[in-house]
């Protein structure tokens, strides 16, 4: 393994659904200590590639490396964050006890939760501010309380790279906030983190990459120049006014 | 009334510790069978082993005519036959792209459909001594023995004892498979575990509530266990418990009339049970909602 290898490399991904081939020969490789957002329309497989490069879907082709490895070589330093809305949250665990699985691959096979380990789980819910709702159930959070126990989940791994597939979908302000500074947290820490985003209006506030997708790479490279009026269009297929572009709402406190 | 709940009688004490031990052993297992949403997967393991008990006794009686129900050779059928169950709704679902319940009414008519077919065909062969193999739909707790009991002690140990060690990445199977994937778990053979254990747990209760009833008893104390609690370790420690209970109740029920089935009132049991688990859990929730409004 090589100390400068790139976080995330993919040359030539392709994942097909039967007959519909929802990601086609994209390649990117990400830079260790950048914020980069995937956007793309609506079905652009921006989830599927996401899951394509962790080996989730099956892969038609493509090579994918992290930290120049085999994913099963360097699993502890690579955290996901599925949807939110992926799990059912109605699920009879407490919320400490969703960011204690982020341990589990450690802890191994047979073996306990420990006070230990709790005690991590606390610190990573601190971190995102939801560590009074450890002993809460699930289902009476809210949602954005769901998604910070979500990256809660993913920090208390400590990875390098994290994946998260729309930690900005359907939370409140709070939230959207907590998000963003442990955003910049993770940067400042030298983390890498690959994320799926929606909202085109704070893209350039957020994020120091970005990889425009629909179904093939569009572009991939710094905001100035990988995300201008072109490369979006060209995206979403035809033109495209970002309303508030320079007032994202989540910042505008 | 202490010596209606213990029992002094030898044979009704055989029977209870025999239906009590898969009770429990089914209960425990029930709970990551119900938070994997796969209830029916217990219920198509239970009907499928019909045609491997057939095809055992004709097995059997074709190597040595005068003990055509061997016990071994049944356990080995009704696990292979029980699996390629389980296994044909798995491959259904996958390759022929059918839904899950349309895979499983597939399966369990063919199965069980094929299985009394050929149960007709056994009945028929002169001097088959097939008298007992009918048992196995209904159960037949009440001719249980020592032997059997020693052997359901196994059995529920194995089975509890596998359940505690993979809490930890069972649970998370059931709550978020891409996580348990992406944490380098194979999603594919922790639930070829869980059917594993399941498919043990059926099979033993052929023995005991029979091969109709024995998804009721894995189904029935989980979903109870689910509405008194809203924690995994006591969902499976009540459930474990809610199983032991019904056993226990519905063995010594139907031990009180003659010829009643005791795999029946083991069902209903669990069934009462159930009821007062639902009736605590929704107290318990408007409870908890006025607690918030106030």
């Amino acid at each position: 393994m090589s100390v400068d290898a790139a976080p995330l490399s993919v040359r030539g991904l392709t994942v097909r659904y039967d007959d519909y081939e929802a990601v086609s020969e994209l390649s990117f490789e990400l830079t260790p200590g950048r914020l980069t957002a995937v956007v793309g329309p609506n079905g652009a497989g921006k989830s599927t590639a996401l899951k394509g490069a962790l080996g989730l879907v099956p892969v038609a082709a493509g090579e994918i490396a992290f930290f120049g490895s085999r994913l099963s070589d360097v699993r502890s330093r690579v955290a996901y964050v599925p949807q939110r809305a992926a799990v059912d949250w109605d699920f009879p665990v407490t919320a400490g006890q969703v960011v204690e699985m982020g341990l589990y691959r450690e802890i191994g096979w047979l073996k306990r939760v420990t006070r230990a380990h709790r005690e991590r789980a606390t610190a990573a819910m601190e971190r995102v501010g939801v560590a009074d709702l450890a002993g809460r159930q699930i289902a009476d959070l809210s949602g954005g309380q769901q998604q910070r126990v979500f990256l809660a989940r993913a920090l208390v791994q400590g990875a390098d790279l994290y994946l998260m597939d729309e930690p900005f979908a359907g939370v409140d302000a709070k939230t959207e906030r907590a998000i963003v500074d442990l955003l910049s947290a993770m940067r400042d820490a030298g983390k890498t983190v690959l994320l799926v985003h929606h909202d085109l209006a704070t893209v350039d506030h957020y994020f120091d990459e970005v990889l425009l997708l629909n179904r093939t790479l569009v572009s991939f490279g710094p905001v100035e120049t990988a995300f201008t009026q072109e490369q979006i269009t060209s995206a979403y297929g035809g033109p495209l006014t970002i309303v508030g572009r320079d007032a994202p709402v989540g910042a505008a406190t | 009334m202490t010596e209606w709940l213990i029992p002094t009688d030898y044979n009704t004490r055989v029977v209870l510790a025999g239906t009590t031990l898969l009770g429990t052993a089914a209960g425990v297992a029930g709970v990551f069978l119900i938070l994997r949403g796969r209830a029916l997967l217990g219920d198509i393991i239970g009907h499928a082993t019909l045609p491997g008990l057939a095809g055992a006794f004709l097995v059997g009686r074709a190597v040595d005519p005068d003990n055509a129900r061997s016990t071994p050779l049944l356990v080995a059928g009704a696990m292979i036959s029980g699996a390629a169950g389980a296994g044909s709704v798995s491959w259904l679902t996958r390759r022929a792209g059918l839904k899950d319940d349309a895979a499983l009414a597939i399966v369990l008519g063919l199965f069980f459909g094929g299985g009394a077919a050929l149960f007709t065909l056994v009945q028929q062969l002169p001097g088959a001594n097939s008298a007992g193999l009918g048992q196995f739909m209904f159960g037949k707790a009440a001719s249980m023995l020592a032997a059997d009991v020693q052997t359901f002690a196994v059995v529920a140990v194995v089975v509890i004892a596998a359940v505690v060690a993979l809490r930890k990445e069972l649970t998370l199977l059931c709550f978020d498979p891409d996580y348990l994937a992406a944490a380098g778990r194979s999603p594919l053979l922790l639930d070829l575990a869980l059917a594993a254990i399941v498919l043990t747990v059926s099979v033993a209760g052929l023995w005991s509530v029979g091969l109709i009833l024995v998804v009721a008893t894995l189904v029935i104390p989980a979903a109870a266990a689910r509405n008194v609690t809203d924690r995994i370790g006591r969902m499976l420690l009540l459930s474990g418990l809610f199983g032991f209970a019904g056993a226990y109740i519905g063995t010594l029920v139907s031990a009180s009339a003659p010829r009643m089935s005791t795999g029946g009132v083991v069902v209903l049991a669990d069934a009462a049970i159930f009821v007062a688990a639902l009736l605590y859990g929704t107290a318990r929730k408007r409870l908890a909602a006025r607690r918030i409004a106030d």
